[in-house]
C-alpha cells in the first residue's frame, strides 16, 4: 500500500517511516514547511525549522524513500496560527496541536496524499487506531506508553479521517522507539524530544500573541471574586485559568496564594481567587466529535481536561448541536476554556470537544 | 521508466566529457601556475579548453576567464563592472525582472551598499522591450544585465538591440547566456555585449566550471583576489578537470548544435502539442516563437504545480517549476509574475526542458501519464476530503 508519512524531522515520525518501509509499504515522506524561512531567519524558532526539514530529508535518504517538502505556510497561518491568536485574545487557552492534526495533517495533507496515489497518512503520534470488525467504525485508543500518549490531541479526527490514519509507533513505548532508531542508525536517533508549541519555541506565548494579534491587546485590571480591584495587567492573553505565577500581585488580602479563576474579554478583567474557587464539577463543551457512536443517554466516562490531566470519572450527555455537558464525580481544578475535554472508556477515545 | 526532462536545471555529462574529466583528474594533477612539466601539462589543457569555450561563443580565447560556474560569472560581471565604474561616479545598475537570482540578488546586495538599481519589465510574452530599457537607463548607469535566454520559459531576449541602448549611455552590457550557450548559436560580436556568462553543466559539462567572457579592454575589478591566475582576473588554482570537461562539452556542442537543436525542437514540439491536446485546460507560457528549442512552460488549470511535480516524480518523470526557496518548497515564479500572469497561473505551471538523451519514447510516455495525474489532482480540489 502507498502511504504518506508526515515527517517532522523528529525521532517518532522518522521511526514511523522506517517501520512502514520495513514492512514493505510504498512509503513517501512529506514534510510541511509551516512558516517562511526564506531569508534564513524566522520570527519563529527552531522546531519545524529548516534544520528539522533537513533532518527529515536525511532520514528519508537513510531509509531510501522519496521525500518532498510541501509549502503549507498559508494553510498553517489560516488553520492554526490565527485561531491560536484569536483564542488567547478572547480569554481562552488554545490547543493548536489538535487543530493542526484535524485541520491540516488529516485534512490538507491527506488531500495531497490521495493526489499522489496514497491510501493513508501516517504520523509519529503515540495513539492507536483500529477498525471494529463488527460495527465498521474506527476506534481511537491511547498509545501504549502512558507517559507519551497523544490521543488527547487527536480527539477531533472524524471517522473519515481515522480511516486514512496510521500511527506506527502507537503500540510501542518511547524507549523502544528510540532503541529502534538507534538500531536502524537513523540520523535523528538521539535528537531530543520537542517540548513547546512548534511555532513558539521560546515559549513566549504572550509575546507571540502581542505581535500577531489583529488589534493591540489592551490593559485591564485584576479583580477578586467580589469585583474588588487588586491590580492591573497588560492584556488578558497573558493569563490562563489556573495560573498562579506572574500575577504581579504583591499579596492577596488574606495571604493565601491567588489563582486565575476566569478571564473576561468584554471588560478585559482577570478574576483571581483562592484555589478552592477553581474547583468545578460541571462543564459544557462545543464542537464535540464522537468517535464512538454518539450516546443517546448519559454515559459514564473518564474525562480529561488537559494534556497532563489524570482523566477523572464523569457523566457525559450529548446536548445536540455538537455540544455536550460533563458532570464530574468529584470537583476538578482549573477547567480551562479553549482546552479540550476528551472522553475515555479505558484506553478508548469515545469523543471530545472544546471547553466553553 | 525514468524520464529526465529538467535539462535547464542541469544536464547529464556527455560520455566524452565524463571520460575526459576522469582522465584529467588522474593525469593532470599539476598546478597550472607551476613552471615544471606537471604545471605545463595542466596549463596546456586549460589553454585548449579556453580555445574551445571561446569558439562556442565566437570570442577570443584571451577574453575567456574560467570561474566556478554561472553564479560566479554573473557576480564577477556585475560587481566587477560596478566597482570599476564607481571611481568615475557611476552608481546605477540595470537588469530585467526575469533574471536569474544570481543577477537579481547581486543587484540587491549592491543596493544595500548604496548603488541605485532599476529593473526593466517584460511583456506578456516574456520579452524585455528596448523602449523600456531606454526609460530605465540613467546618466550614471554602469552596467546593464539582461539574460540571453530565460531559464523558466526559454524566451530569447533582443540582446543586440539592448546592447546598443546601453552603449549609447556609456554603460557596459552583460548577458547571462547560461541557458542559451550550447542550445542556440551565441556570437558575442553579433550580440554586441561586453560581458557574457557561461556554465558548463548546462551543456553536458561538469558542475563547478563556468566562464566569463570579457571583451578586450573592458574595465572590470576582480572579485576574487589572490594569486595571478587567469591573467590577474580571477585568483585561485584552476579546477583543471572540470575546465577540461567544459572544453570538451563546448567542442561537442559546436559540432552537434544544428542537428541537436532540430532534433530536440521536434521532441519539444511533440511534447508540447501532445500535452495541449491530451490535457484540457493547458496553455503555454511565454512567446512560442523566440525560444530556445528545448524548453516549454505550461500552465495546468486547477492544479497546484507543486503537487503535479511530485505526482510526476513518483511516476518517474522529473520536471520542474519556477524557483525553489531555501527548503526546496515552491514559491510563485518571479518570471511568470513579471510577465503579468494571474496569481493562480504562477502557481500551476511546470517547466519541461529536454536535451541530449531525450527520446521520442520518453515524450510519448509523459503525454500518456500526464492526463491521468492531472485528472486525479483536479478531482481532489473539487471536493474536500474531510467533508
Amino acid at each position: 500500500m502507498r502511504i504518506v508519512v508526515a515527517m517532522s524531522g523528529g525521532v517518532d515520525s522518522s521511526v514511523a517511516a522506517a517501520l512502514l518501509a520495513e514492512q514493505g509499504h510504498d512509503v513517501i515522506g512529506l514534510s510541511m514547511q509551516l512558516y517562511d524561512q526564506t531569508e534564513g531567519q524566522t520570527s519563529f524558532g527552531s522546531c519545524c525549522s529548516i534544520d528539522d526539514l533537513h533532518d527529515a530529508r536525511r532520514v528519508a535518504a537513510a531509509i531510501n524513500i522519496p521525500h518532498y517538502i510541501l509549502n503549507f505556510e498559508r494553510q498553517f497561518d489560516e488553520q492554526v496560527v490565527s485561531n491560536f491568536v484569536r483564542e488567547y485574545t478572547s480569554g481562552r487557552t488554545p490547543l493548536p496541536c489538535a487543530h493542526c492534526n484535524s485541520d491540516l495533517k488529516f485534512a490538507t495533507l491527506v488531500e495531497r496524499a490521495l493526489g499522489f496515489g496514497a491510501e493513508a497518512v501516517a504520523t509519529g503520534h503515540y495513539a492507536r487506531v483500529e477498525r471494529d470488525a463488527v460495527t465498521g467504525r474506527y476506534r481511537l485508543q491511547r498509545g501504549v506508553d502512558p507517559a507519551k500518549d497523544q490521543s488527547y490531541f487527536l480527539f477531533s479526527l472524524t471517522q473519515h479521517q481515522l480511516a486514512r490514519a496510521v500511527f506506527p509507533v502507537g503500540d510501542r513505548p518511547k524507549d523502544a522507539v528510540r532503541e529502534y532508531a538507534r538500531l536502524r542508525q537513523l540520523p535523528v536517533a538521539n535528537k531530543p524530544d520537542s517540548q513547546e508549541i512548534c511555532f513558539i519555541p521560546d515559549d513566549d506565548y504572550a509575546g507571540f500573541v502581542t505581535t500577531h494579534a489583529a488589534d493591540a491587546p489592551r490593559d485591564g485590571v485584576i479583580v477578586d471574586e467580589h469585583g474588588r480591584v487588586l491590580g492591573s495587567h497588560a492584556g488578558i492573553h497573558r493569563f490562563t485559568v489556573g495560573q498562579r505565577k506572574g500575577l504581579g500581585l504583591t499579596s492577596s488580602p488574606n495571604g493565601a496564594p491567588m489563582y486565575v479563576l476566569a478571564l473576561r474579554p468584554a471588560d478585559q478583567q482577570v478574576v483571581v481567587g483562592p484555589k478552592s474557587s477553581l474547583e468545578r464539577t460541571t462543564l459544557t463543551a462545543s464542537g464535540v466529535n464522537w468517535i464512538a457512536e454518539e450516546p443517546r443517554a448519559s454515559i459514564h466516562v473518564a474525562a480529561q481536561i488537559r494534556h497532563r490531566h489524570q482523566a477523572a470519572p464523569a457523566a457525559v450527555r450529548a446536548l445536540g448541536d455538537a455540544q455536550a455537558e460533563v458532570v464530574f464525580d468529584a470537583p476538578q481544578i482549573a477547567v480551562t476554556p479553549g482546552q479540550a475535554v476528551v472522553f475515555y472508556d479505558g484506553d478508548v477515545v469515545v469523543g471530545g470537544g472544546w471547553i466553553d | 521508466m525514468r524520464v529526465y526532462f529538467d535539462y535547464n536545471a542541469t544536464t547529464p555529462l556527455a560520455p566524452e566529457v565524463a571520460e575526459a574529466v576522469a582522465r584529467a583528474t588522474q593525469d593532470l594533477f599539476g598546478n597550472a601556475s607551476s613552471i615544471h612539466y606537471f604545471g605545463q601539462q595542466a596549463k596546456a589543457a586549460l589553454d585548449e579548453a579556453r580555445s574551445a569555450v571561446a569558439a562556442l561563443i565566437h570570442g577570443d580565447p584571451s577574453e575567456v576567464v574560467f570561474t566556478g560556474g554561472g553564479t560566479e560569472s554573473d557576480n564577477f560581471a556585475i560587481r566587477g563592472a560596478a566597482e570599476a565604474a564607481e571611481v568615475s561616479g557611476r552608481r546605477h545598475l540595470v537588469a530585467s525582472t526575469i533574471e536569474h537570482e544570481a543577477v537579481l540578488n547581486t543587484l540587491k546586495a549592491l543596493a544595500r551598499r548604496g548603488w541605485r538599481t532599476a529593473l526593466v519589465p517584460v511583456d506578456q510574452s516574456g520579452v524585455a522591450s528596448p523602449d523600456q530599457l531606454r526609460t530605465a537607463m540613467a546618466d550614471d548607469t554602469s552596467i546593464v544585465s539582461v539574460m540571453h535566454a530565460n531559464n523558466e520559459i526559454g524566451t530569447i531576449q533582443p540582446i543586440a538591440e539592448l546592447s546598443a541602448i546601453a552603449h549609447e549611455r556609456g554603460a557596459l552590457m552583460h548577458t547571462d547566456a547560461v541557458q542559451s550557450a550550447g542550445k542556440i548559436p551565441v556570437d558575442v560580436r553579433a550580440l554586441g555585449v561586453d560581458l557574457l556568462s557561461l556554465s558548463a553543466h548546462k551543456f553536458n559539462g561538469p558542475k563547478g566550471a563556468g566562464a566569463l567572457w570579457i571583451k578586450r579592454g573592458t574595465r572590470l575589478q576582480p572579485i576574487l583576489t589572490g594569486g595571478k591566475h587567469e591573467r590577474n582576473r580571477r585568483a585561485g588554482t584552476e579546477n583543471v578537470p572540470a575546465i577540461v570537461g567544459m572544453g570538451v562539452a563546448a567542442r561537442l556542442a559546436i559540432a552537434k548544435m544544428s542537428g541537436e537543436a532540430m532534433r530536440v525542437r521536434a521532441l519539444r514540439d511533440r511534447l508540447e502539442e501532445g500535452i495541449l491536446r491530451a490535457v484540457p485546460g493547458t496553455a503555454v507560457n511565454g512567446a512560442r516563437a523566440a525560444r530556445v528549442p528545448n524548453t516549454t512552460n505550461i500552465s495546468f488549470d486547477r492544479v497546484e504545480a507543486e503537487s503535479l511535480l511530485i505526482a510526476l516524480d513518483l511516476e518517474g518523470v522529473a520536471v520542474s517549476t519556477g524557483s525553489a526557496c531555501s527548503s526546496g518548497t515552491l514559491e510563485p515564479s518571479h518570471v511568470l509574475r513579471a510577465m503579468g500572469l494571474p496569481a493562480h497561473r504562477t502557481q500551476n505551471s511546470l517547466r519541461f526542458s529536454l536535451g541530449m538523451f531525450s527520446t521520442e519514447e520518453e515524450v510519448d510516455h509523459v503525454i500518456e501519464v500526464l492526463p491521468r495525474l492531472v485528472e486525479k489532482l483536479r478531482g481532489l480540489t473539487r471536493k474536500t476530503v474531510t467533508a
